[in-house]
């Protein structure tokens, strides 16, 4: 077993260092949600007076928002570092050595989401120096940060089960910006549900995106629904067990097929 | 274990991919201990393949076989701790330096501490790596690259290793320093080599047995001085004016044959190639065979045998020419 943990760390630390090294990536990766922050914080601003948000201020509204969409934009384009990987013969050189298969993709799981904590932790801290109000505190950003890995992982995982079945840029791109503004705007991204049309409303409820709003919103609230954070938590972490594991099926099967 | 024990043994392996593309069709294969066997073939005939289902990469759909005396379908972990592998992309990290590729490597069969500083060290050394060792490997040149992919294959001192086409893509400068550190690998302590290449000249300067593999088997193996020497005489080849069809074909095959000291006459497309007891004798007569027939004649050479005669004879086709297929065949 703790070769398992020595060679995840190992695995983890070899991409940490490649997102190191790469600043134009690193500091794009942190950059981007700024723009939708202030964006959409200053095109919506009104908007809250519509009711319905829990908060007087929509950059309180919208940050859990930005963090969750941030981690879906940031997490799905996993498959395509697999991609290079597998091209690249860094994949075929790692399986010929006796490095567990666990410890490959769990490296990438925790990259990942190590990588998605930081840009969460960012976009919370930016938020602050805009005047947002996180009356949840520590305990709520923490709620917040850890429901946005946890999405991270289901698309990273999905990702990369895309990336080894189908080995191809195009069909990664195509459908990475086919899902990220639908599931961004059948969310409560930026607008509160009771202002959603109603069919709108009830599709949210099936996006995991929109769970790790609603569960990263309430626990940043005054008063967190504990409930609706745990049966929202539980949900994401279910669905990334699954992504994982079968994302861990498709290595296998990516095997069968060199 | 029994060190007698071939270092590698394949028997009867089959591996077909989807489409119905026949990968190796039957592929047999036995490597001495300590020695450096080479594994001849044009793309496609099965090289990689078999190296990947040695390397517990692939599984074949039938057949057998054992890389350092392990199993390679039943204990795949036990032949990943016994070789070491450099693949035609052996994919360093662009972003990590070679040290810390090497390291890296290291680390994933458990060598680890002073051990793993000293291995690192003496790899970078010995691969003329050192001044470059801090650097990030995007910068590295070819040369550089490639020595680096077999720094990593060795790092946990492999009983096995095996190299893909070592010296594709290189300048012939860095080839031929990669032939020497090759030719150095083979005399270390007990390191059996299985070496794949698509040159000629690699495996007979390199190996000390080749088997010569085309469409998924081996066609022929031996010492290359004993294959060559199967071969009597001279090889003569004959550049002709046009292409010889069909019939044209067996025409010429029996008015050069029926000529005194000439044997093993091969036809193919615009070469004629004839195996003389003495070639520069034999060539008046051919010369004026040819001309009665009605061929002209382009260009004609004279040549001790070559491991690129035995690859015609065993295969019927020229070797230059096969690479010509199948470029192409993957065309199509």
């Amino acid at each position: 077993m703790s070769t398992v943990v020595s060679q995840t760390w190992y695995m983890t630390q070899r991409q940490l260092m490649v997102f190191v090294r790469q600043p134009a990536y690193a500091i794009i990766t942190l950059i981007q949600p700024v723009i939708w922050l202030f964006l959409f914080g200053s095109l919506f601003r009104e908007v809250v007076e519509l009711g319905g948000f829990g908060t007087t201020s929509y950059l309180d509204y919208l940050v859990p928002g930005v963090v969750v969409m941030s981690a879906l934009s940031s997490n799905m384009w996993a498959g395509m570092t697999t991609l290079d990987e597998i091209q690249r013969g860094t994949l075929d050189r790692f399986l010929t050595t006796p490095v567990s298969r666990a410890a490959l993709m769990n490296g990438n799981v925790v990259n990942n989401g190590l990588i998605t904590a930081l840009q969460s932790v960012v976009i919370v801290l930016l938020g602050l120096l805009g005047g947002a109000d996180y009356p949840g505190g520590i305990a709520g950003v923490a709620v917040l940060v850890l429901a946005a890995v946890l999405l991270g992982t289901v698309f990273g995982a999905f990702s990369n089960a895309l990336g080894m079945l189908v080995r191809e840029r195009e069909s990664i791109i195509g459908i990475n910006t086919f899902l990220l503004l639908p599931l961004t705007f059948l969310s409560s991204a930026f607008m509160a549900p009771s202002q959603m049309p109603s069919w709108m409303r009830h599709i949210a409820d099936f996006n995991p995106l929109n769970w790790a709003m609603v569960a990263g919103r309430s626990a940043l609230s005054e008063n967190p629904d504990w409930e609706a954070v745990l049966v929202r938590g539980g949900a994401l972490l279910a669905l990334a067990v699954v992504a994982v594991w079968l994302s861990i099926r498709t290595f296998r099967s990516y095997q069968r097929s060199v | 274990m029994n060190t007698r024990a071939p270092a590698v043994a394949a028997r009867q392996l089959i591996k077909t991919y989807p489409g119905d593309v026949t990968a190796l069709n039957g592929m047999d294969l036995t490597v001495e201990p300590g020695t450096v066997f080479g594994l001849l073939g044009p793309n496609g005939a099965g090289k990689s393949t078999t190296v990947k289902i040695l390397t517990t990469l692939a599984r074949p759909d039938s057949g057998s076989a054992t890389v350092a005396g392990h199993d390679v379908l039943r204990h795949p972990d036990r032949v990943r701790r016994a070789i070491g592998v450099v693949a035609q992309n052996s994919g360093a990290d662009p972003a990590a330096t070679g040290r810390e590729n090497l390291r890296l490597q290291g680390r994933l069969y458990g060598v680890t501490g002073a051990d793993l500083d000293r291995r690192v060290a003496g790899l970078l050394d010995r691969f003329t790596l050192a001044d470059a060792a801090n650097r990030q490997v995007k910068g590295y040149s070819g040369g550089m690259r490639r020595r680096l992919d077999v720094a990593l294959g060795l790092v946990h001192r492999p009983q096995v290793l095996f190299l893909d086409e070592p010296t594709t893509g290189l300048d012939p400068e860095a080839r031929s320093a990669m032939w020497d550190e090759i030719g150095r690998l083979a005399g270390e302590e007990g390191l059996t080599i299985l070496l794949t290449t698509h040159y000629l000249e690699e495996a007979d300067r390199l190996a000390e047995r080749v088997a010569i593999v085309d469409r998924g088997r081996v066609v022929v193996e031996g010492t290359p001085d004993a294959l060559k020497g199967e071969l009597r005489g001279d090889a003569v080849h004959l550049e002709l004016r046009a292409a010889i069809g069909e019939a044209g074909r067996t025409l010429l095959k029996g008015a050069l044959g029926g000529l005194p000291g000439v044997h093993e006459v091969v036809v193919d497309g615009h070469r004629a190639s004839v195996r003389a007891d003495d070639g520069a004798a034999a060539m008046p007569a051919l010369l004026g065979a040819l001309e009665r027939a009605g061929v002209g004649v382009a260009a004609a050479t004279v040549a001790r045998p070559s491991l690129d005669d035995v690859y015609l004879r065993y295969t019927g086709r020229r070797y230059a020419q096969t690479d010509d297929l199948v470029l192409a065949g993957g065309e199509r």
